[in-house]
């Protein structure tokens, strides 16, 4: 298959294990803690107080700046305001709301206009569902008259992952809708749903669709992990480069995940805070892998019971897939926005090596889609050589995993990106 | 339940140092079984020692420098039977053994150890042989009378003249030569099976074979165009070099473009050495040299950087 992006791995997908039952519903947790940090920017502050009733959809956190606020996924009362474990951050403001079972909700207003329907996307809470968390409204905002090409991807490369691809399966209306909002937004001549060619269900769905929506050309892309990563895509597409520090919009490019565009129709067309998502529960240690739509708050432990639990066997829970996912040591953690899955993952046979030494194979630079040089950073920040990590543009990396992945002497090539990236920043503060 | 917080990714591929060891080892087989068919047992006598020799030589010192026994690694294997394979099968037992610990104890372990080898040990031994005792290393036997020794095609190519030899013999080893490198099609086997496998990428043996390859035709000494070239690919250890030796990780470039350079100039080197060297062979010489050139071709072969167009400064 043609290569549209440099580098690379095919890891094994094991996207069948959670695709086998396709009837999820939404869960009902008791309890929901909903942290005041989901997205990248500043934290918000909380709008309500311990013991206050909340409905379903009520702003309850909301800040200045780079920020979009947070909404209570269920109705009941403000059990506590405190600071609470988070699955990406450690740990973070959160309000923790008893859920009443009332299901009582508010919705926002219908917008008309442009800037209405901006502040509708914002007041919404929507931000990058598929792991980036980037507030919606300010990446809309950027590529006001200006996106050549609005993306919506669909590439789900992660290993195990499928919950867009179940979104794709039952709502691709509201996708295409979502895309088609935008599209007026910013403008947009020219529109692209990206798929890759392992979800043949989804892509049966969307053909079926295809002529409601004339302008959205559909792409199926060879399956190849991480084309769902912003850059890689847009290279896939476009052929252009976007580099380190620009935004895709430099490219012509505006880009969203299919379940932000599912949220964004929701939000314009019905008023509706993002206030719960589809997240994959998977993995060889989960009795029954499936997708669930779970309110945001709701605690791993919850959507781990609701799934039939883990085995004993099983060494890590992962928010996120398992390339670039974060390992979690406690699964009090709640469901975030941007928390399309857990996986429960045994022990790796492959992850030991006999003889841990780089042998020089030079597979982590064939496999880099940033065309770094793993096993150089390596060496140098073992050694602690500045100016040669800053010569091999570690900056770039997007810690995507393929050269960890590809490495037969099983180094930590993404720990010592991680390290040379810190490095780096702690000597420009001096 | 205990839950292990590490650094992502959480899954490896199923890549291993000691699976791609024995991935060559596998390649290596049908090329050694040719050399066994054609030259008879001492073939066989003579990979066994420097196999051995070279796992005991590895073992030694580790015990010797209290460091891990890398013996699982495979990568003592792998040398010891490279070295044979780069052996005439008349070669001294005492030389071999000799050789195997040059390769071992100083090429590879003070040089850092598995990976960290400036040159290919195997071929390093070869050349060291070649120094203290040329007489046991140019002995070869002639398939086609049992025992009796002879010049190789290379030989013939000197003068310059086309081998005895038909292009067919020579494709499948009914020639003379070291024990390992007679047979062209079952060296191209192997190396087969090491780019399906992903061990190898084409880049280097590619680069090298086509460099000769083109040369060769443009400058014949002997013979029709064509003809040369044929000789030129299927004589001497070009194959067992380009597929084998000059695609050994530690010692061959990193980036893809340095691999393509260093197996051109694996190829100009080697033409130039057989043309005007003072060995009818060259391609270890050729390799060794290209060895030292690594961190060059690595330092500035660096990929362009990812949204930094072509032509572009360097940043």
């Amino acid at each position: 298959m043609k290569k549209l992006f440099f580098g690379g791995v095919h890891p094994r997908y094991k996207k069948k294990l959670s695709t086998q039952t396709m009837d999820f519903h939404t869960m009902i947790p008791k309890q929901v803690v909903i942290p005041m940090q989901q997205h990248i920017g500043v934290p918000c502050k909380p709008l309500v107080k311990v013991g206050e009733h909340v409905d379903c959809g009520q702003m309850i956190g909301d800040g200045e700046g780079l920020c979009v606020p947070v909404h209570a996924s269920v109705s009941g009362t403000v059990l506590a305001i405190e600071v609470r474990p988070h699955p990406t951050l450690g740990e973070c403001l959160a309000v923790v709301i008893e859920n009443d079972e009332k299901n009582t909700e508010v919705k926002g207003e219908i917008p008309h206009n442009k800037e209405e329907i901006l502040s509708a996307i914002r007041n919404a809470g929507i931000v990058g569902m598929g792991g980036a968390a980037f507030p919606g409204n300010i990446k809309a905002l950027s590529a006001l008259g200006k996106a050549e090409l609005l993306i919506a991807n669909a590439c789900e490369c992660e290993p195990y992952i499928t919950a867009d691809d179940c979104l794709l399966r039952t709502g691709a209306k509201e996708v295409l809708e979502g895309m088609m909002i935008m599209a007026d937004l910013v403008d947009a001549g020219h529109i692209v749903l990206a798929v890759e060619d392992n979800k043949k269900e989804a892509i049966i769905k969307l053909k079926e669709l295809q002529s409601d929506y004339p302008k959205v050309e559909l792409k199926i892309l060879p399956t190849r992990y991480p084309q769902g990563s912003e850059k890689q895509l847009i290279k896939a597409l476009t052929g252009k480069e976007v580099m380190t520090g620009d935004l895709p919009i430099s490219a012509g490019c505006l880009v969203f995940n299919v379940s932000t565009f599912a949220a964004i129709y929701q939000a314009v067309n019905g008023g509706q805070a993002l206030t719960k998502r589809i997240v994959t529960i998977s993995g060889e240690g989960i009795t029954k892998p499936q997708n669930f739509i779970v309110p945001i708050g709701t605690s791993f432990k919850e959507v781990i019971e609701a799934a039939g639990g883990i085995s004993e066997k099983t060494e890590r829970v992962i928010s996120g897939g398992p390339m670039m996912g974060v390992a979690q040591k406690q699964l009090s953690v709640p469901v975030v926005k941007a928390t399309n899955s857990i996986l429960c993952l045994l022990r790796d046979e492959n992850g030991t090596a006999e003889n841990p030494v780089c042998i020089r194979c030079g597979k982590c630079i064939s496999a880099c889609p940033m065309h770094l040089q793993p096993v150089y950073t390596h060496r140098y920040v073992e050694a602690g050589q500045l100016e040669d990590i800053r010569r091999l543009n570690v900056i770039d990396c997007l810690e995507c995993g393929c050269c960890s992945y590809t490495c037969p002497a099983k180094l930590p090539l993404v720990e010592s990106c991680r390290k040379g990236k810190k490095m780096l920043r702690e000597a420009e503060k001096k | 339940m205990k839950l292990t917080v590490a650094s992502s990714p959480h899954i490896r591929g199923n890549f291993r140092t000691n699976r791609i060891m024995l991935d060559v080892v596998f390649a290596l087989l049908p090329a050694l079984a040719m050399g066994i068919v054609v030259m008879g047992s001492r073939a066989f006598l003579v990979t066994c020692v420097s196999i051995v020799s070279s796992l005991v030589w590895e073992y030694l010192y580790s015990l010797v420098t209290r460091t891990r026994n890398t013996l699982k690694d495979g990568s003592a294997l792998v040398t010891g039977l490279l070295l044979a394979m780069t052996l005439p099968a008349s070669v001294p037992y005492w030389l071999v053994i000799i050789g195997s610990g040059f390769a071992i104890i100083v090429v590879k372990a003070l040089c850092g150890g598995l990976g960290q080898n400036i040159f290919n040990p195997a071929l390093s031994a070869r050349a060291l042989m070649m120094l203290i005792y040329p007489a046991g290393m140019v002995r070869f036997f002639v398939p086609k009378a049992d025992g009796v020794t002879a010049a190789t095609p290379l030989h013939h190519m000197v003068m310059p003249a086309l081998p005895e030899e038909t292009l067919w013999e020579m494709a499948i080893g009914r020639c003379s030569g070291s024990l390992g490198e007679i047979s062209a099609v079952a060296l191209l086997l192997g190396g087969a099976y090491l780019v399906y496998r992903k061990v190898i990428s084409l880049r280097i043996p590619a680069a090298y074979l086509g460099t000769v390859a083109v040369i060769t035709l443009i400058f014949p000494k002997a013979g029709n165009p064509l003809q040369w070239m044929g000789y030129s690919l299927f004589s001497g250890g070009l194959m067992l070099g380009a597929i084998f030796m000059a695609t050994d990780y530690a010692t061959s470039p990193v980036t893809p473009l340095g691999q393509i350079l260093y197996g051109i100039g694996c190829g100009i080197l080697t033409v130039l050495l057989r043309y005007y060297g003072l060995y009818p062979e060259g391609v270890t010489y050729a390799i060794l040299t290209m060895n030292a050139l690594v961190w060059i071709l690595d330092r500035y072969t660096a990929p362009r950087r990812f949204g930094k167009q072509k032509g572009g400064a360097a940043s």
